[in-house]
């Protein structure tokens, strides 16, 4: 299958940051990458290069076939955006913001009030569709800043943080929508902050942080790279948290994650699990959950980087 | 053609905006109206002896200190676009790089003639009658929005420089005030002490404020108009390409907040 996006030794610097230092990446037509990441990977000045947004310093990035660099008209010819901060004009209705896109992409007067009504319809924005955008909610500024993007049925779709600040609800409408965009054959390359949605949408993951890819593959390959297993226990009793907590360590011989009532460790040997319930069953203490899970994204980017991925304390510093 | 048709496209947004934002509306429209009625019964008596002598002498002035004020919008419409990022949806759409600059200043040139009707509507009204030859009202528009175009570019700099649209707008009043005061828009140039009466008489706006009286009440034109076309080039050439050169550089400076 021919790549839709194509980046080849990719930099980009800013001032005395490194932004992105050598990004290799290929995404196959109708399929989704991934681009996961913490605050401050990268992610962002990736989409906005892929985008014809800013300049790279070095690297070849093609997208669609053509050259970001020397046939960005071409590019953004077949490319939808949706930024990491919704780009929707507040003084505009919802929409006149959609038959502004519609006009500028060449749709006759006809054609993007029938693209307008649809994509209003489709996002749940019929009831506000007369409202100035500055009155809209976060959520539903995302959606319009979603169906903006949409207008022109873009072969390829940039979607950078989409799902930060949604409520869950809204969050499942999205995956929805991207997993019906790929079904029409759509190629998606999304960026998020978070495991869970990765896991969920990507066909491939890349792993980015402090400017470099440092794993990429499918979740499935990623999860067997970190080859331990988690041990967790869901303790009934608060008072008794410390001391399962002791055993946990003991047995697996790795210092034990508290998270409320749920006490967890990677476990190494299988072993671990028995070991577990002859201890808790010794003592009498009561459990309400007890398991040998396989890794989960967040601890293959723990045992990559050797620190936690999800957003970080400084994201409302940087959406300021 | 395609070009043009998107050109227009991004005029009929920036027009659109102005319906659902009333303060913009109301600095068109309102600001201006009660700007020439309140010095017309203030000052007129004491600077022209009589409200009806004033009128034909602050009209032209009222007309181009709006004109001067709604260049602003210029940048402010700008500067919004590039802080709230509707300037990226654009920039990553298939349309000229131009043509979201010039669409604006195309509707810029739309609120500008509006403007300038709706103030000869209300000096109508007040009893200003034109005593010039008819052509002079469209030679006096076409004069008007020439200076207003160059004088755009000083205002797409500013749009581009600045924080927010907020400071676009402080930055913006607070130095057209003295530069529309500091000329002889609402008082006669001999009223003044010699030291500023240099300083006004160099003023493109006194420049421009005369052509007008000239055109509409008669008296001299081709002076004062060559002096204001000349302002126009001197500021075009000065702001375009820095206007430009600091918007290009703004958009590469772009990553990661934007
Ligand atoms: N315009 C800019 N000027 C200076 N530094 C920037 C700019 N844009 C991004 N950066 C820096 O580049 C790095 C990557 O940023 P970004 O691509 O926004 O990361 P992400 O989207 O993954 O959070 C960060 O350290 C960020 O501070
Ligand atoms: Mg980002």
């Amino acid at each position: 299958m021919p790549a839709a996006i194509q980046i080849t030794d990719l930099s980009k610097r800013f001032g005395a940051t490194q932004a992105l230092a050598g990004v290799d990446l290929s995404v196959p037509e109708g399929t989704v990458l991934g681009l996961l990441g913490p605050n401050g990977a990268g992610k962002t000045t990736l989409v906005r290069i892929l985008a014809t947004l800013l300049q790279a310093d070095a690297g070849e990035v093609r997208v669609g076939g053509f050259d970001v660099r020397t046939q960005a008209h071409q590019v953004r010819e077949l490319i939808g955006l949706t930024g990491q901060y919704a780009s929707v004009d507040e003084k505009l209705t919802g929409r006149e913001n959609l038959i502004l896109i519609a006009r500028l992409l060449g749709f006759s007067r006809a054609d993007a009030r029938d693209r307008t009504r649809s994509l209003l319809e489709q996002f749940h924005l019929q009831d506000a569709a007369h409202r100035a955008a500055k009155t809209y909610s976060g959520g539903m500024r995302r959606r319009l800043d979603l169906a903006a993007s949409l207008v022109g049925r873009p072969r390829i779709l940039f979607l950078d943080e989409p799902t930060t600040g949604l409520d869950p609800r809204a969050r499942l409408d999205l995956w929805q929508l991207v997993r019906g965009l790929v079904g029409e054959g759509t190629t998606v390359l999304l960026t998020t902050q978070y495991l869970d949605e990765a896991d969920a949408l990507a066909n491939e993951i890349a792993i980015i942080d402090q400017g470099r890819v440092i794993a990429s593959g499918t979740a499935q390959s990623l999860k067997a790279r970190v080859g331990h297993r988690n041990l967790e226990v869901v303790v009934r009793e608060r008072d008794d948290i410390a001391r399962v907590a002791e055993w946990v360590s003991r047995i697996t011989g790795r210092p034990a994650d508290i998270k409320g009532h749920r006490v967890s460790a990677p476990a190494a040997d299988p072993e671990h699990l028995p070991a577990l319930v002859r201890a808790l069953d010794e003592a009498g203490v009561p459990v309400d959950e007890l398991a040998l899970r396989g890794a989960s994204l967040d601890d293959v980017f723990l045992s990559l980087t050797g620190r936690r991925a999800g957003p970080g304390p400084d994201d409302a510093e940087e959406s300021a | 053609m395609r070009a043009l048709q998107q050109c227009l496209t991004l005029a009929w947004r920036s027009l659109v905006q102005v319906r659902h934002n009333p303060w913009e509306l109301g600095d068109y429209s309102i600001q201006p109206i009660l700007f020439l009625v309140l010095f017309l019964f203030v000052f007129g008596g004491a600077v022209a002896g009589s409200t009806e002598d004033y009128l034909s002498f602050i009209l032209p002035g009222v007309i181009v200190m709006n004109l001067v004020f709604v260049t602003v919008y210029v940048g402010h419409g700008l500067n919004s676009d590039l802080t709230k990022g509707v300037f990226d949806r654009l920039r990553a759409l298939p349309i000229p790089r131009w043509a979201p600059l010039a669409g604006r200043i195309l509707a810029d040139m739309v609120k500008q003639v509006l403007c300038i009707l709706l103030l000869l509507g209300v000096g109508f009204l007040l009893g200003f009658r034109m005593e010039a030859p008819w052509w002079g009202l469209p030679v006096m528009i076409v004069l008007l929005l020439a200076f207003a175009l160059s004088f755009s570019w000083v205002m797409v700099l500013v749009g581009v420089m600045s924080r927010d649209p907020e400071h676009v707008q402080l930055f913006g009043f607070t130095a057209l005030f003295p530069v529309t005061f500091v000329s002889n828009a609402f008082v006669p140039l001999e009223t003044l002490p010699s030291w500023l009466q240099t300083l006004v008489a160099l003023n493109p706006v006194t420049m421009l404020v005369d052509s007008c009286r000239g055109l509409l009440s008669g008296g001299p034109v081709l002076g004062p108009a060559l002096g204001a076309l000349v302002w126009a080039v001197i500021i075009t050439a000065i702001f375009a390409p820095l206007s430009v050169r600091a918007l290009n550089r703004r958009l590469m400076g772009q990553g990661g907040a934007a």
